[in-house]
C-alpha cells in the first residue's frame, strides 16, 4: 500500500513538472514569434567555457558589445567544455526564437544536424574562434588565422636572427593540445618558415596549453637537448610560464639577455608585461575580441547585406627589442610592436 | 636460487620488475643512439639542483604517489575507488589560492606568512571535508563508492572555479613555489611523498589500523561482529584519501604558483587507481601493499618520461602508454601468473623425473 501511494505521488509530481515545462516553453515561444523588428536584438551565445584568461576576455568582450545600451539582449551559456551541453544550448536558443546565434564550437564536427535546424528556423548562425569542418550552414566565421600567427613568428625569428648575427637556429617547440586548430595552424606556419630557411626543429611535444604541461616538457627538453637549442617556441602564454620555471631550475638563461630566444603566443596582458621586462623575446597575439566583428556582421545582416563568410580579427605582434620594425607575412608588411609601458597600459586584456 | 624464488613470490616482485622493464627500454634506446647505457640514469648537480631523468620521474610522479596512498586505503577498506580525488585536488588548490589572494583577486605579488598558513590550513581542511563527505555517503548511507564519489568528481572542480571567480589565480611569489620547487637541491614534492609515506606506514604498522582496514576489506560483517567499527574505519579511509588529495593539490598548485582549476588534477584519479592496480593490489579490497602502489605511481611517470626520452610524437603517446599498461597488467593477471607457476611446476616435476631415472 505504502509503495503504491509513493508511486502515485511520484507520477503525479512528474506530470506536474512536465506540465510546468510545457508552460514555460509556451511563454518563451510567443514573444519570439512577434518578430525581431521592435525591441532589442536577441542574441544567444554558446561559449566554450572559462578555462583560460583568454576565454574570460572573449566572454567579457561579448558581454560588453551585446549590451542593452547597444540594443541587444544577450543570452549567454557557459558550456564548461562539454559539447553535449553546447548542442543543447543551441537547440534551446532555437526554441527561444533568438534572432542570432553565436557559437564557439567545442568540437569541430557533429554540427550539421543542429545547424540545419537553425537554418530551418531562419536563424543566422555566426561561428567565432574555433571552426566547424563538417557543415557550412553558418552565415559567417570570425576568428584568428593561426597559420598566419605561426608564419609571423617564423618571419620575425628570421629577421631577428639576421640582425643579431645568429647563423644557426635549433628550435624546440612546445605544442598546444593535440588536434586543436591553434596547435595545427601555429605548428604548420612556423614549420613552413623553418623548412624554407633550413632551421632545425629538434623536438616538438605537446604541453596541452597548460603551465604544468609546459613545465614538464621543458624540463625534459633541458635534459635531452642540453646546450643544443637556442630557440624555444611555446604555443601559448601558460606554457611559456611553465617553460620559464623549468629553464630557471635547469640554469638556462632566456629572453633579451639570455642564451635562448623565447617566443610565446596569445599575448595576454601579464605576458606582454614579461615581453616588456625582456623575459619573453616576442609574443604573437591571438585576439579574443571577436564580438565587435560579430556586431558588424549582425548590422550588415539587419540591413540585408551579405557579410563575408570568413572574417579574420586583427592581431598584433609584440617584441621586447626594437631591432625588427616590420615583417612581411604572406607578402603583406606588418608592424612589430616594441612593447613600452604605454603599449602595455593600452592593452584591454 | 631459493631466495630468488622466495622473492619472486612476493607481491612486490612483479611491480618492481615492471618498472625496471620500463626503465630498461631507455637503456636499449640510448645505447642504440650511441649514448652511454647509463645516460637515462645520470644524475648531475647544476644550478644547485639535482638534475636527471630519474629525478624528473621522482619529482613529477609525486602527485599520483600521494594520491595512491589514500586510494590504496580506500580500495582496501571499501572495495571501491574514490574517483573524486582529481577534482578535490583542484578544489583545494583553488581554495588555498583564494584564501591567500582574496576573493575575486586574480594575482598577488606579496604574501604574509600568516596568509600562507591560512591558505594551506584551509586547503587541508577542505580536503578533509570532501573526504568526510565521501566517507559519510559510502559508510553511513551505504552508497556505492563510485556513485558516492561521482558527486564530488563533477562538483568539486566547479566549486573551485566559483571560488576563484572563474579566473586563474596567480600567487607568483617564491614562498608559494617552495612546495612544488626544490629544497636543498632535492625536489620538494619527493620530500612530501617520503613524509606522507613514512607517517602512513608508521600509523599502519604501529597501531592496529592497518590490520583493521584489511579485515574490514576482507569481510565487513565479520569484522563488525568481531567488534570493529567497520563504518568508522571506512569513513576514516575516505577522510585520509581527501587529505591526500588536498596535499597533492597543494603540490600541483605550488609547482605553477597558481590555481589553474580547469587543469589541476585533471584525470589524475584514473592514474591513482591505475597506480594501485599496477602495485599488485586487488581492486576488490582486502589485503593491500602500500609500497606496491607507490611503485605503481612512479611506474606511470616512468612511462611518461620514457616517452619524452624516446621522443615519441605527442599524437601517438597515448597509444604507446596504453600498450605498456596492458602488458604490465597482463603480466600480473591471475591466469598468466597461474600459467607461469604451472610451467615452473612442470619443469620441476620433469627435473625430478630425470633425477629418478
Amino acid at each position: 500500500m505504502k509503495k503504491k501511494l509513493l508511486a502515485l505521488s511520484l507520477s503525479l509530481a512528474m506530470a506536474f513538472s512536465l506540465a510546468a515545462c510545457g508552460g514555460n516553453g509556451g511563454n518563451t515561444d510567443t514573444p519570439a514569434g512577434d518578430g525581431p523588428d521592435d525591441g532589442p536584438i536577441q542574441v544567444g551565445f554558446a561559449q566554450v567555457g572559462h578555462e583560460s584568461d583568454w576565454r574570460t576576455a572573449s566572454t567579457k568582450s561579448a558581454q560588453d558589445v551585446f549590451s542593452e545600451e547597444n540594443g541587444y539582449e544577450l543570452s549567454f551559456v557557459d558550456c564548461d567544455n562539454d559539447s553535449a551541453v553546447q548542442l543543447d544550448a543551441v537547440r534551446n536558443f532555437i526554441q527561444q526564437g533568438m534572432d542570432y546565434i553565436i557559437i564557439d564550437p567545442i568540437v569541430d564536427t557533429g554540427w550539421d544536424a543542429v545547424l540545419t535546424e537553425c537554418e530551418d528556423a531562419g536563424i543566422p548562425v555566426i561561428i567565432i574562434d574555433r571552426t566547424i569542418t563538417d557543415s557550412d550552414k553558418y552565415t559567417a566565421w570570425v576568428g584568428s588565422d593561426f597559420k598566419v600567427e605561426g608564419l609571423a613568428c617564423g618571419e620575425w625569428l628570421k629577421a631577428f636572427a639576421a640582425d643579431k648575427g645568429i647563423e644557426e637556429i635549433n628550435a624546440l617547440v612546445i605544442e598546444g593540445s593535440t588536434g586543436a586548430s591553434a596547435t595545427i595552424g601555429r605548428t604548420d606556419g612556423f614549420k613552413e618558415i623553418a623548412d624554407r630557411e633550413g632551421w632545425t626543429i629538434l623536438d616538438s611535444q605537446s604541453g596541452d596549453f597548460t603551465e604544468a604541461g609546459g613545465q614538464e616538457v621543458m624540463e625534459s627538453y633541458c635534459q635531452s637537448y642540453k646546450g643544443q637549442f637556442n630557440v624555444v617556441i611555446c604555443q601559448n602564454d601558460n606554457e611559456a610560464a611553465g617553460a620559464m620555471t623549468a629553464m630557471d631550475a635547469a640554469g638556462v638563461s632566456y629572453g633579451v639577455d639570455g642564451d635562448v630566444i623565447l617566443v610565446s603566443f596569445d599575448a595576454n596582458k601579464p605576458y606582454v608585461q614579461l615581453v616588456m621586462e625582456g623575459k619573453i623575446n616576442a609574443n604573437f597575439e591571438c585576439n579574443p575580441m571577436a564580438a565587435p566583428m560579430v556586431d558588424e556582421i549582425i548590422k550588415q545582416l539587419e540591413n540585408d547585406e551579405t557579410p563575408e563568410k570568413e572574417v579574420y580579427v586583427t592581431e598584433s605582434w609584440f617584441a621586447a627589442e626594437d631591432n625588427v620594425k616590420t615583417i612581411t607575412v604572406n607578402g603583406e608588411e606588418q608592424e612589430m610592436v616594441h612593447v613600452t609601458q604605454e603599449v602595455l597600459d593600452a592593452r584591454p586584456y | 636460487m631459493t631466495t630468488l624464488k622466495k622473492f619472486s613470490r612476493q607481491q612486490l616482485f612483479l611491480p618492481i620488475v615492471c618498472v625496471l622493464l620500463v626503465l630498461a627500454v631507455n637503456i636499449v634506446y640510448d645505447v642504440a643512439n650511441g649514448d652511454v647505457f647509463y645516460n637515462f640514469f645520470k644524475i648531475s648537480m647544476t644550478n644547485g639542483i639535482f638534475q636527471g631523468r630519474l629525478v624528473n620521474i621522482l619529482n613529477r610522479g609525486s602527485e599520483v604517489a600521494i594520491l595512491a596512498i589514500g586510494m590504496t586505503l580506500v580500495v582496501s577498506a571499501s572495495a571501491g575507488t574514490d574517483i573524486s580525488v582529481g577534482s578535490v585536488m583542484s578544489l583545494c588548490a583553488s581554495f588555498c589560492c583564494m584564501l591567500i589572494a582574496g576573493f575575486g583577486v586574480s594575482s598577488v605579488d606579496s604574501v604574509t606568512p600568516a596568509s600562507l598558513a591560512l591558505g594551506f590550513a584551509g586547503a587541508i581542511l577542505m580536503g578533509c571535508l570532501c573526504g568526510a563527505f565521501n566517507g559519510a555517503l559510502v559508510s553511513y548511507l551505504g552508497i556505492q563508492p563510485m556513485v558516492a564519489t561521482l558527486i564530488l568528481w563533477s562538483a568539486a572542480r566547479a566549486i573551485g572555479l566559483l571560488l576563484c571567480n572563474n579566473l586563474i589565480v596567480y600567487v607568483r611569489v617564491p614562498e608559494y613555489g617552495v612546495l612544488g620547487g626544490y629544497l636543498f637541491g632535492i625536489p620538494t614534492p619527493l620530500i612530501v611523498v617520503i613524509v606522507c609515506v613514512l607517517i602512513t606506514t608508521l600509523l599502519l604498522k604501529y597501531t592496529a589500523l592497518g590490520l583493521y582496514i584489511q579485515s574490514v576489506g576482507i569481510n565487513k560483517r565479520a569484522s563488525r561482529i568481531a567488534g570493529l567499527n567497520s563504518k568508522r574505519i571506512i569513513f576514516l579511509c575516505y577522510l585520509v584519501c581527501g587529505l591526500c588529495a588536498a596535499i597533492a593539490g597543494l603540490v600541483a598548485s605550488s609547482r605553477i604558483t597558481s590555481a589553474d582549476s580547469n587543469n589541476i588534477g585533471l584525470n589524475m584519479e584514473l592514474d591513482a587507481i591505475l597506480a594501485v592496480a599496477l602495485g599488485g593490489n586487488a581492486l576488490s579490497g582486502g589485503k593491500f601493499n602500500l609500497a606496491g602502489s607507490i611503485i605503481g605511481a612512479y611506474t606511470i611517470q616512468a612511462i611518461t618520461t620514457t616517452m619524452y626520452n624516446l621522443g615519441v610524437s605527442t599524437e601517438v603517446t597515448p597509444v604507446f602508454k596504453a600498450v605498456v599498461v596492458i602488458i604490465i597488467v597482463a603480466i600480473q593477471a591471475p591466469p598468466v601468473k597461474a600459467w607461469f607457476n604451472k610451467r615452473s611446476a612442470a619443469k620441476a616435476a620433469a627435473k625430478k623425473e630425470v633425477a629418478k631415472v
